[in-house]
């Protein structure tokens, strides 16, 4: 059993439930434990930097301050709870005074900052800790035909990082979606920025910025956009109307993510997933999965093969 | 002798804690403004707006939207050349222009930038419902009656929450805050 200090993030007691019901899930069944650290608080998203960067730092120590206690490595499902907490994660370590600085104030909630935990990605624990073959493993219900652009968006690959994943070409997120038995498409858009915030600072732009992905997901031929965060999930699928009041456009195109799609191919039901509170209804993703699963069969014969 | 510090000294002195090379390296390349997905949006490009502040157009810069579109997604930190880092420079842009309450005020950017760092500070959590006003600035009443029409579908799907939610040692959490920043104005 693995286990870690799970940070849900705002997101997860709101509009993205979803994300975090099927992380839950898709972990029990993966043997992953994620403990939530205790009375965590907001990782400060892009607006605190907005305003104060010793604020922003401040309230991630505070939860990497908590989760250390656990003698856990910290994991976010968040595109933006990840890279804030990772940075500051980094920069407190190489930053003694700022470390020095920082603990007074956590010094008010009785906690001390020491840089000993690690904070990972949620769809990093799972294509690296648990890894690919274990996974395949779990699947009994292959999303076969299934066409996914797998879409990662900025701040998982950005700026940069040291955890070993290539940030100009990953492929992890595409081969994840094949081991689920689906077919990842080339979707030249994976990398691009889905608006972020600016849905709320700068409208106009963002609609725009989601246009242009959504153009290249149903160009590339997807059925379906898979997504590792709750922001680019809000974006992408909740918008879409705005983007085609404001382009003249039709697009139509769920956006789940990676885990719910994880846990249909492993054969959870879809309501333990926190499916159907789509704004788009993902119809051939729930055709796909509730199909037969003739994998189950498939994996069985060659076990009966080799006796003789 | 001591002269006064230009802007792009102020700028670049702001830019000193986060890591990125000076400025004034800057090639004038555009690879920055290639990269960037919100550029068609901005008054000035990024390679531009750098020029601006080596030349020492402190209005002009204050006066572009240009930081305000930056959605910090680090597309162009990635690529630059000579190791500028054009992300950090919109938020030093975005601290500087609210330090000095110097920014076009068509932009929601700012006011729902305090007003989230206002609710962080209240309570510790993110609630969405709150930052709605910040929208009557741009899209007007119209704007904002569409605001409420997306949060109640969102609602429908239990994707909306009425009461914010908050953390728990909440008293502890305004005091490690206080110990950063003065908190007068916010409680």
């Amino acid at each position: 059993m693995k286990r870690y200090a799970y940070f849900p993030g705002c997101s997860a007691e709101t509009v993205s439930a979803a994300y975090h019901l099927s992380t839950v899930e898709t972990g029990a069944k993966l043997g992953v434990q994620f403990e939530e650290i205790e009375d965590w608080n907001c990782c400060g998203a892009t607006p605190y930097t907005n305003v104060d960067e010793l604020l922003a730092s401040t309230l991630c120590a505070r939860n990497l301050a908590i989760a250390e206690r656990t003698g856990l490595d910290v994991v976010a499902p968040c595109n933006a709870c990840f890279k804030n907490l990772y940075h500051a994660n980094r920069h407190l370590r190489s930053d003694a005074d700022l470390a020095e600085h920082i603990n007074f104030a956590l010094e008010a909630d009785d906690l001390h900052y020491a840089g000993t935990g690690n904070v990972h990605h949620l769809i990093h624990v799972f294509v690296r800790d648990v890894g690919l073959p274990a996974i395949k493993q779990k699947v009994t219900h292959p999303l076969k035909d299934l066409k996914v652009a797998a879409y990662y968006g900025c701040q998982l690959v950005r700026p940069d990082r040291e955890d070993g994943f290539d940030p100009a070409g990953p492929r992890y997120f595409e081969d994840l979606v094949a081991a689920l038995g689906a077919k990842p498409v080339a979707f030249a858009q994976r990398l691009r920025c889905c608006g972020a915030s600016l849905m709320i600072g700068h409208r106009r732009a963002a609609l725009g910025m989601v246009r242009e992905l959504l153009r290249g997901a149903v160009q590339a031929g997807a059925d379906v956009i898979a997504t590792a965060c709750p922001l680019c999930q809000l974006n992408l699928e909740c918008y879409q109307k705005d983007v085609n009041r404001e382009y003249g456009t039709t697009y139509e195109i769920p956006v789940l993510y990676f885990t719910q799609l994880m846990g249909l191919a492993m054969g959870i039901s879809a309501k333990k997933l926190g499916l159907g509170t789509e704004l788009v209804k993902p119809t051939k993703v729930l055709e796909c999965a509730a199909r037969k699963p003739a994998a189950a069969g498939a994996a069985a014969q060659p076990v009966k093969a080799g006796q003789p | 002798m001591w002269t006064k510090p230009s802007f792009a000294d102020e700028i670049s002195n702001e830019m000193y804690a986060t890591g990125t090379r000076g400025l004034n390296c800057c090639i004038q390349c555009a690879t920055c403004s290639g990269a960037c997905p919100a550029v068609e949006f901005m008054d000035h490009t990024p390679r531009r707006l750098i020029g601006m502040i080596n030349a020492g157009l402190r209005d002009e810069v204050l006066a572009s939207n240009t930081f305000w579109v930056c959605a910090s997604c680090y597309a162009c930190s990635g690529v630059c050349p000579k190791g500028i880092k054009p992300s950090e420079l919109m938020y030093v842009l975005k601290r500087y222009s609210i330090w000095k309450n110097k920014y076009r005020d068509d932009l929601v950017g700012p006011e729902f930038s305090r007003r989230f760092v206002r609710t962080i500070m209240r309570t510790g959590k993110s609630y969405e419902p709150g930052y709605a006003p910040a929208f009557i600035f741009e899209g007007g009443v119209q704007g904002m009656l569409r605001e409420m029409q997306f949060g109640m579908k969102l609602l429908a799907k239990g994707r909306m929450p009425l009461v914010p939610s908050r953390v728990k040692r909440v008293d502890n959490f305004r005091r490690m805050l206080s110990r950063i920043v003065p908190l007068e104005g916010i409680e």
